[in-house]
């Protein structure tokens, strides 16, 4: 089998982060995970990536303004022609900084709110950011870079889609990315909290429908539905090593955003071997590239290369075989699971009856949560 | 269907730059890529806002020592301006 390069790069600089949002898809034991790879570690990275012929490059973490030679990797990803894609909440991101980053060659600035309101934006975030979000929003456009809001829904969100989306008119944003919530890592641990009602997101559906048809081009928005509403999977990262690389803040190379969680895979770390060996020969990307790997019902399904049996993470969370079909499907013996998290989304408390607390997104939290999961965890 | 510009120009929001791995000319824009095929590629690398439609139909024609392209020309920059390639 020939074995397309990569086209995406997700340099993940760091799991240091301002924010403490109770749906970050970050490693529940990120604190755990220091040692981050220093400039040149990342250069080398990025020109292997790159000759390979990745041409995306996202600069995420965590928050990637933390760290200090952003600005230098910028500036070298520009240089060796990547498209580079600064993935942030805003914290950090002065005038100097943004104008820096501008001279070094940033194409483009992704910056998160958490909602359209001041009260529920911080809450999220368990933060008081809102007003300076809006700030670097100006900022950003300052600098004449386009904009891509995104905001990630929830059920605490979804009645506000309408707001949300004036509010990246107001800000002048090119796409508004409404991505519902996808449940790993912080947000498998709130999900109780966080499913939204099979309603609430038909609902927010037909806004942003309505939204199309009155704006025309003047803000692309994106509606990414949560997948348990779908009798099929989503294709998850377009096929496993088919596209996408992403490198943690320590140098563990992941074929998708939360490999971490998947029991037995052994990670390939870029301070060991070279992009190109990690790309084409660990046996992580390898483990479900193409259909070979595939059981049934995924292995004679006419639809498994639309799909590629969907998500490993979610296989493994919900049918607990990481080789299984995605439980999304409705082809999936395990279906039945799925449908009894919605089953329970549907017939839970008002949602500001909060039976349970949050559990945001802390070093403190993380920590206790490097230790077997606990059987009781109190929110910080 | 709007009328194409005298000059097209292509939208600063898209870079255009060869791939060598792909052997093409791409667009991109925040997360996305567009592969152009040969002819896209050449007619879209012309559309520096100083070159006429009749002039890059010329071109191309020239370089590629035919006649007749000027239809496919038209109907890629149609194309390119219903996706805001081009303005």
């Amino acid at each position: 089998m020939s074995i397309a390069p990569p086209y995406w790069l997700l340099a993940e600089l760091t799991y240091r982060c301002p924010l403490h949002c109770a749906f970050c898809y970050n490693p529940l034991d990120y604190a755990a995970i220091r040692d981050e790879l220093d400039t040149a570690g990342w250069i080398r990275v990025m020109r292997e990536a790159r000759a390979m012929g990745a041409v995306q490059l996202g600069f995420s973490g965590g928050e990637p303004l933390v760290r200090d030679d952003l600005e230098e990797l910028v500036a070298e990803a520009h240089r060796l022609g990547f498209y580079t894609n600064l993935i942030t909440s805003g914290i950090g991101l002065t005038e100097p900084r943004i104008a820096a980053l501008k001279e070094a060659g940033l194409d483009h600035i992704q910056l998160s709110f958490q909602d359209s309101t001041r009260e529920m934006n911080d809450f999220l975030s368990s933060t008081k950011t809102f007003d300076l979000k809006k700030k670097v929003a100006a900022l950003i456009k300052k600098y004449d870079y386009p904009m891509v809001m995104n905001c990630v829904l929830h059920r605490h969100n979804l009645a506000h889609v309408d707001k949300i989306i004036d509010m990246a008119l107001e800000l002048e944003a090119e796409y508004l990315e409404l991505a519902n919530t996808q449940y790993y890592g912080w947000a498998k641990l709130n999900q109780q909290q966080l499913m939204p009602t099979l309603a609430q997101v038909r609902e927010a559906e037909q806004v942003v429908q309505q939204y199309r048809e009155k704006i025309g081009k003047r803000c692309k928005l994106l509606f990414v539905v949560p997948d348990y509403y779908e009798d099929r999977p989503k294709a998850c990262m377009n096929g496993w090593g088919a596209v996408f690389l992403a490198v943690a803040p320590d140098g563990a190379a992941l074929p998708c955003h939360n490999a971490r969680s998947l029991p037995g895979m052994e990670l390939p770390n870029v301070k060991d071997a070279s992009v190109e060996w990690i790309w084409r020969e660990s046996p992580a990307f390898n483990m479900f590239r193409g259909d070979a790997w595939m059981q049934e019902p995924c292995r004679s399904c006419p639809e498994k290369h639309i799909d590629f049996g969907g998500c490993r993470c979610q296989a493994a969370m919900l049918a607990g075989d990481a080789r299984a079909a995605d439980p999304v499907c409705s082809k999936s013996p395990q279906r039945e699971r799925v449908d009894a998290i919605i089953f329970q989304a549907a017939h839970k408390p008002a949602p500001e009856v909060r039976t349970q607390p949050i559990l945001f997104r802390t070093d403190a939290n993380s920590r206790t949560l490097i230790a077997p999961m606990p059987a009781k965890v109190t929110s910080a | 269907m709007n009328q194409l510009p005298a000059m097209p120009r292509l939208n600063r929001r898209f870079r255009m730059q060869w791939e060598e791995a792909q052997q093409a000319h791409v667009l991109l824009y925040p997360e996305g890529m567009v592969r152009l095929n040969q002819s896209a590629g050449e007619i879209l690398k012309r559309c520096d806002g100083a070159t006429t439609v009749d002039d890059i139909v010329a071109q191309l024609e020239r370089q590629f020592n035919t006649t007749g392209l000027r239809d496919d020309v038209l109907g890629l920059l149609a194309h390119a301006q219903d996706k805001d390639w081009i303005a």
